[in-house]
């Protein structure tokens, strides 16, 4: 009896320290997405390049594609650019969120749909255009119901309109081979 | 002194009419108001680590805000706001999490690591009551004088 009480605290020690450890390696973004598995929000958005277009949820379905999250203004997004372009030329849809940033109205220029088009089509030139095309969420709201928390973020969006992954961060081609790849073939598949 | 005064007064001006005007925030009432103040302290900012979203400067914090302060002025209720956000954001995005089969050990598990302590203080004591009197009352005196002879003899 005493021997194994002498342990005790060893075993408690190295119980802790493992706990400790593994959370070193942890990622604290990495947490279960509420919007899994569920439809699209409604919505009813503007294409940002022609705005008399309206995307609604309905339209979206029919083919899996990748919900991509971003804006010109986020430099991780950018980055991702050419590697979705990549991923477009081997024949994965993938459309454009625009995450507008809020606009102070003390400081900041009103906003300028042209402006923004321009900028876009400028940043799209330089590091590759990977979108069938981009819907302008100025409001956020579509994010928020999403739960995007910030640029950039890509859900996979099956056939039927469902969300079926949530990926928060850039995409690189490790992510998209160990984590998107997968799913994206499993839900193309059925 | 009256200088002073007029560069200090600059200043509040400057920071009265920066982004910080816009959120001056009207409610119908002071239940209302402390139910705003209540909700976006208790609501995580999921961009940041661990701040509310009261706290939080980033996009999202600010959108959460707007749209906590957009449902209480519709007249929902606490309830029904955090629902709103725990629907799109998950559990993550309440301070208080709720009692379910992964988080029950965050209650449970400190009650057994002290009802174990318990257990383990009154079972020492137990052992110690019946050790201690046979101790002193048989061998101690016996000990003493041989201890007692042993000097004795050394001298």
């Amino acid at each position: 009896m005493r021997k194994v009480l002498f342990y005790v605290p060893l075993l408690a020690f190295l119980a802790l320290a493992l706990f400790l450890l593994s959370g070193l390696f942890s990622d604290p973004r990495e947490r279960e997405s509420a919007s899994l598995n569920k439809a699209l929000p409604n919505f009813a958005l503007a294409d940002l390049m022609q705005p008399n277009t309206i995307w609604t949820p309905e339209k979206l379905k029919g083919e899996v594609f990748l919900l991509n999250v971003w804006g010109t203004w986020c430099p991780t997004c950018n980055a991702e650019l050419g590697y979705l372009s990549e991923l477009r030329q081997q024949g994965v849809k993938i459309v454009g969120l625009y995450y507008e940033l809020p606009r102070d109205p003390a400081f900041d220029p009103p906003f300028d749909l042209a402006v923004l088009q321009q900028e876009v089509q400028q940043k799209l030139q330089q590091q590759g255009d990977p979108y069938q095309f981009n819907m302008l969420d100025l409001t956020r709201s579509v994010s928020l119901d999403l739960g995007v928390s910030g640029a950039p973020e890509t859900f996979i969006v099956d056939a039927e309109g469902i969300v079926r992954a949530h990926h928060i961060g850039d995409i690189n081609p490790a992510v998209w081979r160990s984590k998107l790849a997968p799913l994206y073939q499993q839900w193309s598949s059925q | 002194m009256k200088a002073l005064l007029a560069v200090l007064l600059l200043c509040a001006g400057l920071f009265s009419s920066g982004p910080w005007a816009e959120e001056v925030l009207q409610f119908d009432n002071d239940a209302q108001r402390d139910l705003y103040q209540q909700l976006t302290a208790e609501l995580r900012c999921p961009q940041c680590q661990n701040q509310n979203i009261a706290d939080s400067h980033a996009v999202v914090a600010v959108d959460m805000r707007e749209k906590t302060y957009q449902l209480i002025r519709e007249g929902k209720d606490r309830q029904q706001v955090l629902d709103y956000m725990i629907n799109r954001y998950g559990d993550f995005v309440h301070y208080l999490p709720p009692v379910n089969r992964y988080t029950l050990w965050l209650w449970l598990l400190p009650l057994m690591m002290l009802l174990g302590l318990i257990a383990v203080g009154v079972f020492r004591r137990a052992q110690q009551s019946k050790q201690v009197p046979q101790d002193i009352a048989g061998n101690t005196a016996a000990e003493l004088d041989q201890l007692i002879a042993r000097y004795r003899s050394k001298k």
